[in-house]
């Protein structure tokens, strides 16, 4: 992988991911170690994103380097009309690799074919954020110790959810079993319905989410936002319908996860968060050590 | 004079050069477009609404010395499948042959996207065709789908 750009999930092989996630099991026992001692990082968040920021920065900080760059593309010069090539251009100048969040489809794309430096994806608008669907990874693997073969449900928004399209395809190649829960309106896209089609795997579509609860493994949860409504009448009337709370969750499997993306609005009640079902926030964690591993694979340190 | 005598005399009085047959006849422009024929030194003429036994009514392009190599070919492919190209060498025909939709379609359509890059910057586009049947061309840079009624040139 070694000074390779990862815009988009399909970019690397199952093994390839495999050994990021062996990786991130070895930064998870030694978080601190000072291998980029020297490097410089660039963080370059042309649209805010606290969380995906932040856990990218505590990576590289936690491996002894040194990051640079901006949270708000009005602070860089993309506000005086500078070209995002430009932009990569310059920053690939003074850092040895280039994190970028862009809000257009497929910025991360082109800023991998101008830099002179590896480039990682953290969200090229509603295309594709393929680190968190490593970090999804890593924790399925590490609340079912294994990733194969298990019944995943996800629900909410599956048809503008970019970290939903990612893992559905992701996890084709796992011989995962889809449960997939939405309105009518926010079905998964055929388009990613084929990668499961492919592969010859089993879906169900849902609208209740009670129906899948007490039969998969992982509850994948995500937000439903009103603007993706062309009715809002209809967005008022499914609103509360994807709404998990505790009592929901009696006859679940034992071995049952919940995980969200972050940030979550209501779709999770606060009374969930006790259960020890409830893992979104030992997920967020994790995606400090998927991009530990993935750091330092790219920069050839591992 | 008949109308096949006419047909013939459009298609043959060409000493070099290249003719594109059987043009849907709706298309005709469009090519012209796409292979920049509005800017080119050479000879060209063109017809529309001619008859043709196979489809009815087809359009035709002459282009005087000129010879096309593969890549404009297949560009005429994605808005004339139907298309032939015939070669023409001192009044005879050297080379017939039908025109075939690439795998990649680089720099002169547009992303349907109005959120990716290419439409933001000055990013050539490029599509990889997923479906030929249907003509559906996956961007490389947003990878959104941009189907064949929504195709629009540069």
């Amino acid at each position: 992988m070694k000074n390779r750009s990862l815009v988009s999930i399909t970019d690397f092989t199952k093994e390839e991911y495999l050994r990021i996630l062996e990786l991130a099991q070895h930064f998870e026992r030694n978080p601190i170690q000072k291998i980029l001692e020297g490097y410089v990082v660039a963080t370059l968040f042309f649209e805010p994103s606290t969380r995906t920021r932040l856990s990218f920065e505590s990576a590289v900080n936690r491996l002894g380097g040194k990051v640079i760059g901006f949270s708000d593309a009005s602070v860089s010069s993309t506000s005086k009309g500078e070209s995002l090539a430009d932009t990569i251009r310059t920053v690939s100048n003074y850092s040895d690799l280039i994190v970028m969040r862009h809000p257009i489809e497929g910025s991360a794309r082109w800023a991998s074919e101008v830099a002179s430096v590896p480039i990682i994806n953290a969200g090229d608008g509603a295309n594709q954020h393929p680190t968190q669907c490593l970090l999804d990874l890593y924790t399925i693997l590490q609340t079912q110790g294994t990733l194969d073969n298990l019944h995943v449900a996800f629900v909410g928004d599956l048809k503008y959810g970019r970290t939903v399209h990612s893992n559905v395809i992701a996890l084709t190649h796992f011989n995962t079993t889809f449960h997939l829960v939405s309105p009518e309106e926010l079905k998964l896209p055929s388009s990613v319905k084929m990668h499961i089609k492919e592969k010859q795997l089993e879906y169900y579509q849902y609208t209740d989410i009670q129906e899948v609860i007490n039969k998969v493994d992982i509850l994948y949860m995500t937000r439903i936002q009103r603007e993706r409504f062309s009715d809002p009448m209809e967005y008022e009337r499914v609103k509360n319908s994807y709404i998990l709370t505790n009592s929901m969750l009696a006859g679940a499997k034992n071995n049952l996860r919940i995980l969200h993306p972050l940030p979550r609005v209501n779709e999770i009640a606060y009374d969930v968060d006790a259960n020890p079902k409830a893992y979104y926030f030992q997920q967020a964690l994790n995606g400090v050590y998927v991009r530990q591993a993935l750091i330092a694979s790219i920069l050839g340190l591992v | 004079m008949s109308n096949e005598g006419r047909k013939e005399l459009i298609v043959s009085a060409i000493e070099n050069g290249t003719v594109i047959d059987h043009i849907p006849t709706h298309a005709v422009l469009q090519v012209m477009r796409i292979l920049n024929l509005e800017q080119s030194p050479h000879q060209v003429l063109f017809g529309v609404n001619l008859e043709s036994k196979k489809y009815g009514r087809k359009g035709i392009i002459k282009v005087r010395d000129k010879f096309f190599d593969s890549i404009e070919i297949n560009k005429i492919a994605l808005v004339a499948p139907t298309a032939t190209l015939i070669e023409i060498r001192d009044f005879e025909v050297v080379s017939k042959k039908n025109v075939e939709i690439p795998d990649t379609v680089e720099g002169f359509v547009k992303c349907f996207n109005p959120r990716c890059i290419t439409n933001h910057e000055e990013v050539p586009t490029r599509f990889m065709v997923v479906d030929k049947e249907n003509l559906k061309l996956l961007c490389h840079y947003c990878e959104k789908i941009t189907k064949k009624e929504n195709i629009v040139f540069l």
